[in-house]
């Protein structure tokens, strides 16, 4: 058995598995309650664990390790910055958000404003940033495919869509949960136990002819190595002068056989082969150290590095909050109490699993220069077990490797198509089960759409610009909505409109410079250091000016937000709407009743 | 009803009957604090929140104003701490080869370090919440 048999026998065992688990959740679901919200009554632990599993995505499965590979210690504010954004959501959101008993943010805000422009506006802002999160998810299946079997980068992205939206179909909220919990577990044995492995084989003959980290110098190819680069062109550069030979095109001109090319940068053209020699130099794809010690040291990139830095505090600290799938999980619990709960549990839960990505990261800085090359950062840990342990025992590493990443890809995007879907059938449509199931359809055509469409980056990078969004759209919204009476729902647009602008404007300006030359600083690739204060003030600028559209009823509602659970205030927006699930049954029971008498 | 007790009289009516005098020394429950009279209390408070009287739009204030200050000083607390690492990096890059256990300090201090500490900031800020809400019931409550 080769190691693409026994990868592909991992995935399929992850499937099956969600397809079981999923049945199983769904059995019992029936009501519009039940498909937002799993009728809220999630268990704390339980409910931390399908967080876990949802929130643990493809940029932190393989985009951590990635970044770490190529940006070294600067990339560990990635895995820092997505737990500590769980601990702002505790702080500032988790309690009072669940006893808004809202069931979907455009519903809070609603709730909170009494506006329905706000509400529609919101709507556009959840599907914008659910959507921005479904497709890296989605590119990164087709690459993991792609890397174990070599089959085209679609079939895994469909795969991935055809499992979700199936699962999703059967039961909504309901289904995933149960999913979501165990796939936590899955990719947490998925990433430990591999992690324990190469590091004992590590430990045990460190060299194994690699250049060894602490060497300060230039990085080298410790053998000779081929390296293709494939769709996409890359930008290298080379640190030191060397000789290769090259089959493809370099700087626009074709190459064929021995190349030159002293200190400076390259431009390769897609489908080129470059031949290595042990010793060469490595070249690295632009913007990244060329030498072990600028990646070892931290901030060793100057002022603008420094800034970047913050930006990514920011945008994750405080984007993870605006999340609408990270909340929509949080609107499962009982009370506000279990929502607190729940938010501490993920805290210690992701910062078990955030250890591992780095260690392997680090590793694959050993044994995997030729990613550099490439840019396929991403693969690092899908082909660490068999770079560094070529037997039998590498491929199952890999095929436990391929499993987890490929849990990674369906519980993130099974729960973003239920936070999509739940906004767009409650708030376009009638919010009928009919309704979340043709959404749940929609969702996942338009995301594979997109997926497909665009050009493929580092799974990291476009989660994080994500982030960026939520944290310049919704963190302020939920932050003053929930703390400041103040807030209007002209405040609040205004604000979402300018934050959200900014930053949508922001990466389109980076798009468009990485094709004409990289004019753009990069504050535009992470703008959130700019863009989120700028959303807050003007939220509170424009909701002082305007302050006769304060809602009259603010008091209550906030005393509703933060009256602890006893008391019992908490009246659940999703039951007057929809109806409660005995409600339903009863109806549904005497329909039943009345036709069998009929009969 | 069971035929068993059908011929025995109503409790309150044989009360009655047997007059005061004639009634035996019967189990009594003592409750220190008059139950009825507090939950009337708690309910007038209750009410007061609702209705966002003075009163209750003041305890509701407060409560509002200590779970922002815990929430806000840990918050900062945090932030504090990570802008805090990048900037000291920058400004002493020689503490990038200090070692501990053969691996430099900032990769510890970044790869390992802050996880517990954040869970250790959501544990406390947990407690101060929960503890501020109890305090909050009881007042309520009593």
């Amino acid at each position: 058995m080769n190691a693409t048999a026994w990868s592909l026998a991992g995935i399929g065992a992850v499937a099956l598995v969600t397809f079981l688990l999923g049945y199983v959740g769904s059995r019992k679901a029936n009501t519009t309650p039940d498909f937002l919200v799993a009728r809220r009554a999630i268990p704390a632990t339980r409910n931390a664990a399908a967080i876990s599993g949802e929130y643990l995505s493809a940029a932190s499965f393989l985009g951590v390790a990635g970044l770490v590979l190529k940006d070294g210690i600067d990339a560990l504010w990635y895995p820092i910055g997505f737990t500590a954004g769980y601990l702002a959501l505790l702080l500032f959101v988790a309690a009072p958000l669940r006893r808004s008993g809202a069931y979907t943010l455009p519903d809070f805000a609603e709730a909170r404003l009494g506006s329905p422009n706000l509400r529609h506006f919101c709507t556009f802002f959840v599907v914008c940033i659910g959507v921005l999160y479904l497709v890296p998810q989605l590119q990164s299946a087709g690459l993991t495919l792609t890397t174990i079997t070599g089959l085209p980068s679609w079939i895994g992205a469909f795969a991935v869509t055809v499992i979700v939206v199936v699962n999703v179909l059967g039961g909504g909220m309901r289904a995933i949960t149960l999913v979501q919990a165990f796939q936590y577990w899955g990719k947490l044995f998925a990433i430990a136990a591999p992690t324990f492995v190469l590091f004992v084989v590590f430990l045990a003959s460190p060299s194994q002819g690699t250049q060894p980290l602490n060497d300060h110098g230039v990085m080298r190819f410790p053998k000779a190595e081929l390296v293709e680069i494939k769709e996409r062109p890359v930008r290298l550069q080379v640190p030191e002068a060397m000789n290769l030979r090259a089959e493809g095109t370099i700087d626009d001109r074709p190459a064929h056989g021995s190349v030159y090319w002293g200190k400076g940068l390259y431009e390769i053209g897609p489908n080129t082969k470059l031949w290595f020699q042990a010793g060469n130099p490595v070249p690295v794809v632009d913007g990244s150290p060329t030498t072990n010690d600028g990646w070892m040291r931290p901030q060793s990139g100057g002022i603008w590095n420094l800034f970047e830095t913050y930006s990514l505090i920011f945008a994750t600290f405080l984007g993870t909050m605006g999340l609408p799938h990270v909340l929509v999980r949080f609107y499962t619990n009982p009370d506000g109490k279990a929502a607190r709960r729940t938010a501490l549990h993920v805290l210690y839960l992701l910062g078990l699993f955030y250890i591992f990505p780095t260690v392997l990261g680090v590793l694959s800085r050993l044994y995997l220069p030729r990613l550099l090359v490439n840019g396929k950062t991403d693969a690092a840990v899908l082909m660490l077990p068999n770079a560094m342990v070529p037997n039998l025992a590498g491929q199952i590493l890999g095929a436990i490797v391929a499993a987890g990443a490929f849990a990674a890809f369906l519980s993130t995007s099974s729960g973003l198509v239920v936070s999509v879907a739940g906004v767009v059938s409650t708030d376009i449509m009638p919010g009928k089960v009919r309704d979340f199931r043709w959404a749940t359809v929609f969702t996942g055509a338009a995301a594979i759409g997109l997926a497909l469409l665009l050009p493929r980056s580092d799974a990291s990078l476009t989660v994080a610009m994500s982030f960026a969004l939520a944290a310049s759209t919704f963190c302020p919204l939920l932050v003053l909505g929930i703390w400041w009476r103040g807030l209007t729902w002209i405040g609040a647009v205004c604000g979402m409109l300018v934050g959200g602008g900014m930053v949508i404007s922001a990466q389109v300006l980076s798009v468009v410079s990485s094709y004409t030359g990289r004019w753009a600083p990069s504050i535009f690739t992470q703008p959130a250091l700019i863009t989120v204060p700028t959303a807050f003030l003007t939220m509170i600028i424009i909701s002082k000016a305007s302050r006769r559209r304060r809602p009259q009823d603010v008091n209550q509602i906030l005393l509703r937000l933060h009256a602890p659970d006893p008391l019992g205030f908490i009246r659940d927006r999703d039951i007057a709407r929809f109806g409660t699930a005995e409600e339903k049954a009863r109806l549904a029971d005497t329909k039943r009743s009345g036709t069998a008498r009929s009969l | 009803m069971s035929r068993h007790d059908a011929g025995a009289p109503e409790p309150a009516a044989r009360d009655q009957w047997l007059g005061e005098t004639a009634r035996k020394p019967r189990r009594r429950r003592v409750v220190l604090a008059d139950t009825t009279k507090s939950r009337g209390k708690a309910m007038r408070t209750l009410i007061e929140l609702e209705e966002q009287t003075s009163v209750g739009e003041k305890l509701v204030r407060d409560l509002i104003k200590q779970q922002l200050r815990s929430a806000f000083g840990l918050g900062g607390l945090v932030l504090l701490g990570l802008c805090g690492l990048p900037l000291l990096f920058y400004l002493v890059p020689s503490l990038a080869d200090i070692h501990v256990l053969n691996i430099h300090l900032p990769w510890l201090v970044l790869g390992l370090a802050p996880f517990p500490i954040l869970y250790a900031v959501g544990w406390v800020y947990r407690r101060q919440a929960e503890r501020h809400e109890r305090d909050f019931v009881n007042m309520v409550d009593r």
